[in-house]
């Protein structure tokens, strides 16, 4: 049964090659644009567009799905298999980074990060099947961003909406507009910084095969017949910057991702102030317990 | 007179795209910095390289931002700003 959600894990990176080449239109020599729609729907708002980089999500999405699928199935507690030795190790090491990083209120936070992690990794990771990686486009990471900022201003506000305004004017009153701007800094230089290293990345790698496949055009352009067509330079060689661009950048930047999402949903909460609260309600819930307890003993 | 008009717009895009990309200069000071900066903690501790590493690549992701909104401004004016431009003109000029 796990060798079927493995071979469900690979399918939609061969659909979304399938898709490329049956929908999307070759592009040769230098064209850098953006994803490629495929339909708009009709929305009372407005079009909706269905881009290439949407679809590559949802593949991604799938295919981690049944990926964590394939790792899960038949767990046991005893004689446990190589795989599950790998499965426990990804998930405790992803519970150290929790604990190191936010602390043990968070635990919960465990598999949000670790999907964002994934997800944002093999998104990158998608440009080595040949395929648009949807982290290249600001939408999709947009959206993540702005998941991440909801987050963060939901654990801002656990101590009542009062905390959270009064949290702006903090050293003093007057650098309230600055604390605002800088507020809303926040999703907005996460998506940037995630969209602009991946799509930099592709451009350059673009930029260099182009580049080599005219130098190779000017030196070996004078031997006659197909010999002369081939693009000797552009073998290899732009394989060894896409180790960098592609492989370095994408998991590196999934990681800060993730790790600026931890930093700053731990460092919002004000956790002292939320505790104390707590404790206080315990408190008085407890006293009034008791109180009824004594009122009801008087009465009896 | 069109043409003029449409190959200062393009030239006028690729120059403050070259222009704006001047902002990688700040970035790369400052990375270089904290580079040096953790080379130097990890060698006066070299047990605790793995901790220097991370921290360092964070801060190096965090000083990268301003560089990344001029490359986003450079790659808007490069490849959305010509057409939009040029429409503008031509509308104008009905």
């Amino acid at each position: 049964m796990s060798i079927v959600f493995l071979i469900l894990s690979v399918l939609p990176i061969i659909a979304g090659i399938l898709i490329k080449v049956l929908f999307v239109p070759a592009a040769d020599g230098i064209d850098i644009t953006g994803a490629h729609v495929f339909f708009t729907i009709d929305l009372p708002l407005g079009g909706l567009p269905i881009t290439e980089a949407q679809v590559n999500s949802w593949l991604v999405i799938l295919s981690i799905m049944f990926f964590c699928l394939f790792l899960t199935h038949g767990l046991k507690t005893k004689n446990i298999s190589n795989k599950q030795v790998i499965v426990e190790f990804l998930v405790e090491k992803v519970d150290g980074l929790i604990k190191a990083n936010m602390g043990e209120y968070f635990m919960g936070f465990a598999p949000f990060i670790a999907a964002i992690l994934s997800l944002s990794a093999l998104s990158s990771l998608m440009s080595l099947f040949g395929l648009f990686p949807p982290t290249s486009d600001i939408n999709i990471v947009g959206g993540w961003a702005i998941l991440v900022f909801i987050l963060i201003t939901y654990y801002k506000m656990k101590c009542g909406p009062l905390i959270y305004a009064k949290s702006f004017g903090d050293p003093v009153p007057f650098l309230a507009p600055l604390n605002i701007i800088s507020e809303v800094a926040t999703p907005i230089s996460m998506a940037f910084r995630h969209y602009g290293n991946v799509l930099s990345g592709s451009i350059i790698s673009m930029l260099i095969a182009v580049a080599l496949a005219n130098l190779s055009n000017l030196v070996f352009g004078w031997i006659p017949g197909f010999v002369g067509d081939i693009p000797f330079f552009r073998m290899g060689i732009p394989a060894v910057l896409s180790i960098y661009f592609d492989l370095f950048s994408g998991c590196l930047q999934a990681f800060i991702f993730a790790m600026l999402t931890m930093l700053y949903v731990a460092g919002g909460f004000p956790q002292d102030e939320y505790m104390r609260r707590k404790a206080a309600r315990k408190a008085a819930r407890e006293k009034a317990s008791a109180e009824s307890v004594a009122a009801d003993a008087a009465e009896a | 007179m069109l043409e003029l008009a449409i190959g200062i717009i393009l030239g006028g895009c690729a120059l403050g795209a070259g222009c704006a990309m001047i902002a990688g200069i700040g970035p790369g000071i400052g990375e270089g910095n904290a580079v040096a900066a953790a080379c130097e903690a990890i060698g006066r501790q070299p047990e605790c390289q793995s901790t220097v590493t991370t921290t360092m690549l964070m801060g190096c992701a965090v000083a990268e931002t301003t560089g990344l909104y001029a490359l986003v401004i450079a790659i808007l004016l490069l490849f959305v700003a010509p057409g939009r431009f040029v429409n503008i003109l031509i509308n104008a000029i009905g």
